[in-house]
């Protein structure tokens, strides 16, 4: 390994991994996005506020159980079925009426939600900045790459990017209720007209995609602070993955979150000051070439 | 125009005239900042309302007229009225720029473009400490004489945003803006009817984009300070619902609404920090209730079967 490290240095190596687990959090979020606008076709601005009342209430739950690492456990299987729950009365108490509005004014409409969860998560944990701590088993770092110390939270989180990724094609591909959802995204008439009940189908593909926006708030939610506005940062980027992947294509949000993140960490490499912008510059690179994304959409 | 609109808005431009005589420094300046957000939203209305195009990221125009002016005043020595042509014409060029590349692509596609370019815009504005201050911006602005007092900013914000109006409601009015709006209701047809789509969508974007850097400049007159929060998506959101609320098929709608919600903000963040609830609260309101806003409503219940609301019907 040496002598690779002689031609790229270890800290591009190092900067690599970095931006894969960042990869995995926008994947996993962006690919409950691009589900729901593939099916539904709301894009959803309020999945950020999911995204962080899911780090919000992972913050709750290792607090209650002492702050131990059994906490962060407990809190990824709650928190995001919390989110579930929040998302299943949104959807049936007002997304079901509103499937065939004008994108405009559904984007607007999810804005608003967005607002107000905002304000929500404000008065009930409060504007200051909350951490979550790393669990027990992955605290500390490893000797990667010529000794370069390397977090092992982040190799846990490359590890759980694929696992999600195989999870979600298992179900899109392999179950009955995946291909209904996916033959509702072409022609949800049709699917009505066989018989289905689009209307319970698409309860579950939105609940499913918000599920996701809430496991992604847990996982993010030991390598950041907490705080108010991660939503209005988050949503952003979510939403460029999914516009440079193909609007409702999963492996397209997965291309997405990869060109996204590595840009992001090799950026900072490049061009410490303004790292942030390069991102950015890729998205719009991938849509002056193809407007309408990397893959295939749904759309 | 009828005789009593045109008496209606003399009326109403005396009293907005008197109002620094009778009112309080802070409503003077809550009158100004109003006035200049009433702008930016028409402005974006030019190209949303009329033009039907998808302008999500608006507040890049209005920052970077902001920045223009206020680079321009601190860094070069040249006369304060450099600064307030530059700060527009900058924003212009951008729209210009913008335009050209997400030009090509349609509706929500347009939008999410415009959505990246212009978080690359503020990205670099929060960033770049030693040219534009970074994330804290730029504050205590070095104002001409002329225009340094509440007092007469507000005049000069008035008396700028009166004539911006008056000019946008000549283009709305003029070949260009019934072309605008023939292309908004059917671009295919208009195509087809021999009109150049692209080119007048573009001329409707660097309009657009001129004079919402013209109210970015009278932030700067009034309130001394710029900040990168200016260019983020989020205030672009509230200059949508500004449109939506006020109406966004009436000229003046977008105006009424930026005075509501501007209004509306300042007072109930009097009272609580939960403005943003507040807001969310009114949108969603007014999305299931009002869909053609305020005004839009006012015209509909008025003179329907006398006159087709302005514009047509959505």
């Amino acid at each position: 390994m040496d002598a690779v490290y002689s031609i790229i240095p270890a800290g591009v190596f190092s900067q690599v991994f970095v931006g894969l687990s960042r990869t995995t959090i926008l994947f996993i979020v962006a690919s409950g996005l691009t589900l729901i606008l593939g099916v539904l076709r709301i894009p959803n601005v309020a999945h950020g506020s999911l995204y962080m009342i899911g780090a919000f209430t992972a913050f709750s739950v290792t607090k209650l159980t002492g702050g131990g690492s059994e906490g962060f456990w407990l809190a990824l299987v709650i928190a995001p079925l919390a989110v579930a729950c929040i998302s299943l009365i949104a959807e049936r108490g007002m997304f079901q009426f509103l499937y065939e509005r004008e994108h405009l004014m559904l984007l607007l409409l999810t804005f608003a939600i967005s607002l107000i969860f905002g304000d929500l998560v404000k008065l009930v944990w409060g504007s200051e900045y909350k951490s979550v701590p790393v669990p027990h088993m992955f605290q500390g770092f490893v000797p990667l790459f010529g000794g370069l110390p390397f977090p092992l939270y982040n190799l846990f989180l490359l590890a759980a990017g694929p696992v999600v990724a195989i999870l979600l094609w298992l179900l899109t591909n392999k179950t009955k209720m995946g291909k209904i959802a996916r033959a509702a995204a072409v022609d949800r008439e049709m699917v009505g007209a066989v018989g289905i009940n689009v209307s319970r189908v698409f309860a579950i593909v939105f609940v499913i995609g918000c599920y996701l926006a809430g496991l992604g708030g847990v996982l993010v939610a030991p390598t950041v602070s907490v705080t108010l506005g991660m939503d209005h940062n988050l949503i952003m980027e979510a939403f460029l993955i999914v516009i440079m992947g193909g609007l409702g294509n999963i492996w397209g949000a997965l291309l997405g979150a990869l060109i996204f993140g590595l840009t992001q960490s090799l950026g900072i490499l490049i061009w410490p000051k303004f790292g942030i912008i390069f991102p950015y510059l890729a998205v719009v690179a991938v849509l002056l070439f193809r407007p309408t994304g990397l893959l295939k959409s749904t759309w | 125009m009828s005789r009593k609109t045109i008496s209606g808005m003399g009326a109403g431009i005396i009293i907005l005239l008197l109002f620094p005589v009778f009112l309080p420094r802070f409503y003077v300046y809550l009158a100004s900042v109003i006035l200049l957000y009433g702008l930016l939203a028409t402005s974006l209305n030019l190209v949303l309302g009329y033009g039907g195009i998808f302008q999500f990221h608006h507040a890049v125009f209005y920052g970077v007229g902001a920045y223009g002016t206020t680079l321009m005043l601190t860094k070069s020595g040249l006369p304060a009225i450099f600064a307030f042509i530059t700060g527009p014409l900058v924003s212009a060029a951008f729209g210009l720029v913008l335009g050209i590349i997400c030009i090509r692509l349609s509706r929500l596609y347009f939008g999410m473009l415009q959505i990246s370019l212009g978080s690359l815009v503020w990205a670099i504005v929060y960033r770049w400490y030693a040219f534009t201050g970074g994330d804290d911006g730029i504050h205590g602005i070095p104002m001409p004489e002329m225009i340094s007092s509440p007092k007469s900013a507000f005049y000069f914000t008035f008396i700028i945003t009166i004539i911006s109006l008056y000019i946008m409601w000549k283009i709305i009015r003029s070949p260009f803006g019934s072309v605008l709006q023939g292309i908004r209701d059917n671009p295919v047809r208009s195509g087809m009817i021999g009109i150049n789509v692209r080119r007048h969508q573009l001329l409707a974007l660097v309009l657009a984009g001129f004079f919402a850097g013209v109210a970015g400049s009278l932030f700067v007159v009034v309130d001394n300070s710029v900040f990168p929060d200016m260019l983020f998506w989020t205030l672009s959101m509230e200059i949508v619902i500004m449109c939506l609320l006020g109406g966004w098929f009436t000229f003046l709608g977008p105006m009424l609404g930026a005075a509501v919600i501007v209004g509306l903000r300042t007072f109930v963040s009097m009272y609580t920090v939960y403005w943003a609830l507040v807001l969310g609260i009114i949108m969603v309101l007014v999305i299931f209730f009002l869909p053609s806003g305020i005004l839009g409503y006012a015209v509909e219940k008025f003179e329907r079967g006398f006159r087709k609301p302005e514009g047509g019907e959505q």
